[in-house]
């Protein structure tokens, strides 16, 4: 027995484990780093200004953009903000209000769930509730699908934040004579705010991203259009319809397209950070 | 309560109430509009694997299982992986380091799943198959490896799925490890326990929470729709091999919803679509349960 020199098997083991958890970080950030290399690398070489102010090209001709895409994007997105902003935030100041009732609890736990309801099923239930009565695919459908991803991940970001508000402002504002209603719009809401844009920004980022839930509500659209009873083309699914092409002037676009999607991605993400730590450092002060 | 506060209250609630709605609806509406193929095929529809839309034989089999094993395989790899990370920003990293690394795991949750897809396309599907081509033959017999290598398939769907459950189960883990009382950990200590006998007590004190954690990446990677269905080659097949192309039920939904040409197809693919439903459903309340109810319990060991 010579302690000493040999160090004890539970202490090897203890080294492992943290080798193998920096490990894992790094196994974990290595596709990170191959994705954002590709996306940027492949995308830039295609990214142009047509990009953003043609429309597609048929088959056989080069070049062509997206521009379509795109503003079919900020339509469709616009339109899911339009229906998801007004009711994610106010079902989540209902929340942080009345967090003790059942009907509550029972509201937290709808939004939970339609938060892990998968995209596709969200867009077969748009189809089946907005495309299936109209008749054709159109904007509005798409708009309807992503707002209804859109709602619940407003709701809990509002109510997480609302309840970061402290108590004495709310007493306050109650005590002066203030209704409920004149507290939460003039005095708690206020306060959270910039948690609650961020968070809202930070949900049309994903919803920005989503393809499943238009694949066959807002459909494709070869052409410009902002009719919202036409189909629309959105970034997503033309990078899909590209992607699965056979030809390589399209792959060219779908990896400028994916560079714009995770550019904006990215820039969210980044102002989403910044505006949290600088609410942390208001608040800490 | 004053009656303009009752008025507030009843005002907000019909939006809060939207969304208790809205998951009923999609219950519903699922369910009516996919009564032509629940009352033609029954529970065969689940038992048969023959996929004909012409010949309106529709059997789901196929579908099921390729999304229940590719959530598995995904399962398999990115849980290590997963809890790995969280334990190293939880537990271990310096304090420098830490919020560099939520950054950048959250990040790979924010990437558009089908740019995952896209990435799956050109990078990862070549590499998987140059992997099955140099595989070598004494390994081929095996029936997780038979079959001609195709670089699409059930390996590249399992890998890609993997990468995107990763960052949804460290982040639930590395609550759930942040819930356990630092005199957990403490107490290991002062018992002369290593790091990792301390980091074992935590977890084993966090498992309820932990397990709540990898369920819900399992919901994910069943309803991940995009990346899944540009990599996993498409073919409804019920096959053990990593190299075949297979199918998912979100993958043929999204492949065939728009080219159903008649009713009884279209009622087919909405039942796979209400079935996804209501497994992801069943899979994420056990998993909110299991979270909350380790959460529950703390305050009550603690003060035991």
């Amino acid at each position: 027995m010579n302690p000493s020199r040999t160090p004890a098997p539970r202490k090897v083991l203890s080294a492992l484990f943290v080798a193998a958890c920096g490990l894992a970080v790094i196994l974990a950030l290595v596709p990170l780093a191959f994705i954002l290399f590709f996306v940027i690398s492949q995308g830039i070489q295609s990214l142009n200004v047509d990009f953003f102010t043609h429309n597609p090209r048929p088959v056989g001709e080069t070049g062509g953009g997206m521009a379509n895409a795109i503003v079919g994007t900020l339509i469709l997105t616009g339109l899911a903000a339009t229906m998801a902003v007004p009711i994610g935030i106010l079902s989540g100041v209902y929340l942080s209000e009345y967090r003790g009732s059942r009907f509550a609890s029972a509201v937290r736990f709808a939004a939970d769930t339609l938060n892990g309801v998968p995209s596709i099923v969200i867009g077969v239930f748009a189809y089946a509730v907005a495309v299936l009565p109209l008749g054709h695919f159109s904007t509005l459908a798409g708009g309807f699908a992503l707002g209804m991803m859109m709602i619940p991940i407003i709701t809990r970001t509002t109510e997480e934040l609302l309840l970061l508000v402290p108590n004495a402002l709310r007493e306050g504002a109650l005590a002066l004579g203030a209704t409920r209603a004149r507290a939460v719009f003039s005095v708690i809401v206020p306060a959270a705010l910039p948690g609650i844009i961020t968070g809202v920004v930070l949900a049309l980022a994903r919803i920005a991203g989503e393809t499943a839930p238009l694949l066959f509500t807002s459909f494709n659209n070869a052409f410009f259009s902002t009719s919202l009873m036409q189909p629309i083309s959105s970034i997503t699914v033309q990078v899909f319809a590209y992607a699965i092409s056979p030809y390589e002037d399209w792959h060219r676009q779908a990896w400028a397209g994916a560079l714009v999607l995770v550019t904006i991605v990215l820039i969210c993400s980044v102002l989403a950070r910044i505006a949290a730590s600088r609410v942390a450092r208001v608040r800490g002060q | 309560m004053r009656s303009s506060d009752l008025g507030f209250r009843v005002s907000i609630g019909v939006f809060a109430a939207a969304l208790l709605l809205i998951v009923v609806a999609i219950g519903v509406t699922l369910a009516n509009d996919s009564s032509l193929s629940l009352q033609k095929f029954g529970v065969n529809f689940w038992g048969t694997s023959t996929w004909d839309p012409v010949a309106g034989q529709f059997g789901a089999l196929p579908f099921i299982w390729g999304t229940l094993y590719s959530s598995v395989l995904a399962l398999l790899i990115a849980t290590p992986v997963a809890l790995g990370i969280a334990v190293f920003i939880s537990e271990l990293c310096p304090q420098l380091l830490r919020a560099p690394l939520i950054f950048l795991t959250e990040l790979l949750a924010a990437i558009p799943s089908i740019v995952y897809g896209l990435w799956g396309i050109f990078v990862l599907v070549p590499v998987v198959r140059a992997i099955e081509t140099n595989l070598p033959e004494s390994m081929r017999s095996l029936p997780l490896f038979s079959g001609p290598p195709f670089g699409v398939g059930m390996l590249a769907a399992a890998l890609i799925l993997a990468v995107m459950v990763v960052p949804f189960t460290s982040a639930v883990a590395r609550e759930v490890l942040k819930t356990v009382p630092m005199t957990q950990r403490e107490a290991a200590y002062a018992l002369g326990a290593t790091r990792f006998e301390a980091i074992r007590a935590a977890m084993f004190y966090a498992r309820t929470g932990i397990i709540g954690a990898v369920m819900l990446g399992f919901g994910r990677a069943l309803g991940e729709t995009m990346a899944v269905t540009m990599v996993i080659g498409n073919n409804p097949q019920v096959s053990l091999s990593l190299f075949a192309p297979q199918y998912t039920m979100a993958a043929v939904i999204a492949n065939e919803f728009t080219e159903a040409a008649n009713a009884l197809y279209l009622s087919a693919l909405i039942e796979i679509g209400l079935v996804l439903f209501i497994i992801t459903l069943l899979v994420n309340m056990l998993s909110r349960g299991l979270i909350w109810s380790m959460a529950r319990q703390l305050p009550a060991k603690a003060a035991a």
